[in-house]
């Protein structure tokens, strides 16, 4: 057994293997594998990389439309001469696609908060600034009547990750430029994709509205079309923006937090 | 194909493996910035809406 001369002819096959032309199977073989890499990291991409970054994204969008009005306000409200005032101001319907509205859920997480546009298409739901729509048939926070959101379950921000968490009683708020309408969830159900009965005046009725409810549609169950999830709330009370915001949600949110 | 390409680098192969990362993660940041979100755009996407 002599080493060196085998050495040799091992190191002289491997340079010619490098030299060797590509051979198209291999070639083949290899895009397979690529196309299968690629599908797999836009799944990751997905359903977590761009998840995490339109719900950020959303989040900035969101804070920077309160800094816009509170700069508003400043200029030319005075606060209210009766705090707690009874009937919440309704506010003509925003164009297509513009965003006019927060939603602030505490149980949803600390810092949830996320901007409401008008329409419920793509380019609002899809969208890495918005995420979440309001449909433009139902009414407007404050309104008497029903004032309907969709948003997506999991992936482009996936706001209502934690629908189904919600609890009685639990607060949901609305923030616009004229201040914030705090509902209250009551319950949730479950229909058909073909369910636009939940977002009628009254939900599931063609009765005439008395209330003002807000009701929240997404997907169920997670990753999948199959059917939707609503969460209903009930109006509870309005918050002028001259008031500043209700002192409540930071610590309703630390309790929840813990 | 792949071992073609890395062969086609120039350099020591210390240096040709530091080429062959940068390659990876200029590939990576090109499918993340532009690709994957246009074919996002192009597949049909999940609706959540009630409609008829």
């Amino acid at each position: 057994m002599s080493h060196d001369p085998s050495g040799q002819v091992a190191a002289t096959a491997a340079r010619r293997r490098r030299r060797q032309p590509v051979s198209i199977v291999q070639v083949f073989a290899e895009l397979l594998l690529t196309a299968g890499v690629l599908i797999g990291l836009f799944v990751v991409w997905q359903v977590w990389i761009n998840n995490e970054i339109s719900g950020a994204t959303q989040y900035q969008a969101s804070e920077e439309l309160s800094e816009q009005w509170n700069a508003g306000a400043e200029e030319t409200a005075e606060p209210t001469e009766e705090p707690g005032a009874t009937e919440p101001v309704v506010a003509d319907a925003p164009k297509a696609d513009q965003s006019f509205a927060n939603l602030i859920v505490p149980r949803f997480g600390k810092d949830f908060r996320r901007p409401v546009a008008e329409g419920v298409g793509f380019s609002v739901l899809n969208d890495i600034e918005k995420g979440m729509g309001h449909y433009p048939q139902s009414q407007m926070p404050g309104e008497i009547g029903n004032f309907a959101l969709a948003s997506h379950r999991s992936a482009y921000g996936g706001a209502f990750h934690e629908i189904h968490r919600l609890r009685v009683g639990d607060p949901i708020y609305v923030e616009t430029a004229d201040g914030w309408y705090k509902y209250i969830y009551r319950n949730t159900e479950y229909v058909k994709v073909t369910g636009i009965g939940v977002i009628a005046p009254v939900p599931q009725t063609n009765e005439d509205a008395k209330e003002r409810i807000i009701t929240l549609t997404t997907c169920n169950p997670f990753y999948s079309s199959a059917e939707r999830i609503i969460a209903y709330g009930v109006y509870d009370s309005w918050y002028p923006r001259a008031d500043g915001p209700p002192a409540e949600i930071e610590r309703i949110a630390a309790e929840m937090d813990e | 194909m792949y071992r073609a390409i890395f062969g086609l680098l120039p350099g020591p192969l210390w240096l040709r493996i530091i080429f062959a990362i940068v390659l990876v993660c200029a590939v990576l940041a090109a499918l993340v910035i532009w690709v994957f979100p246009y074919v996002d755009q192009l597949i049909t996407p999940q609706d959540v809406t009630v409609q008829e």
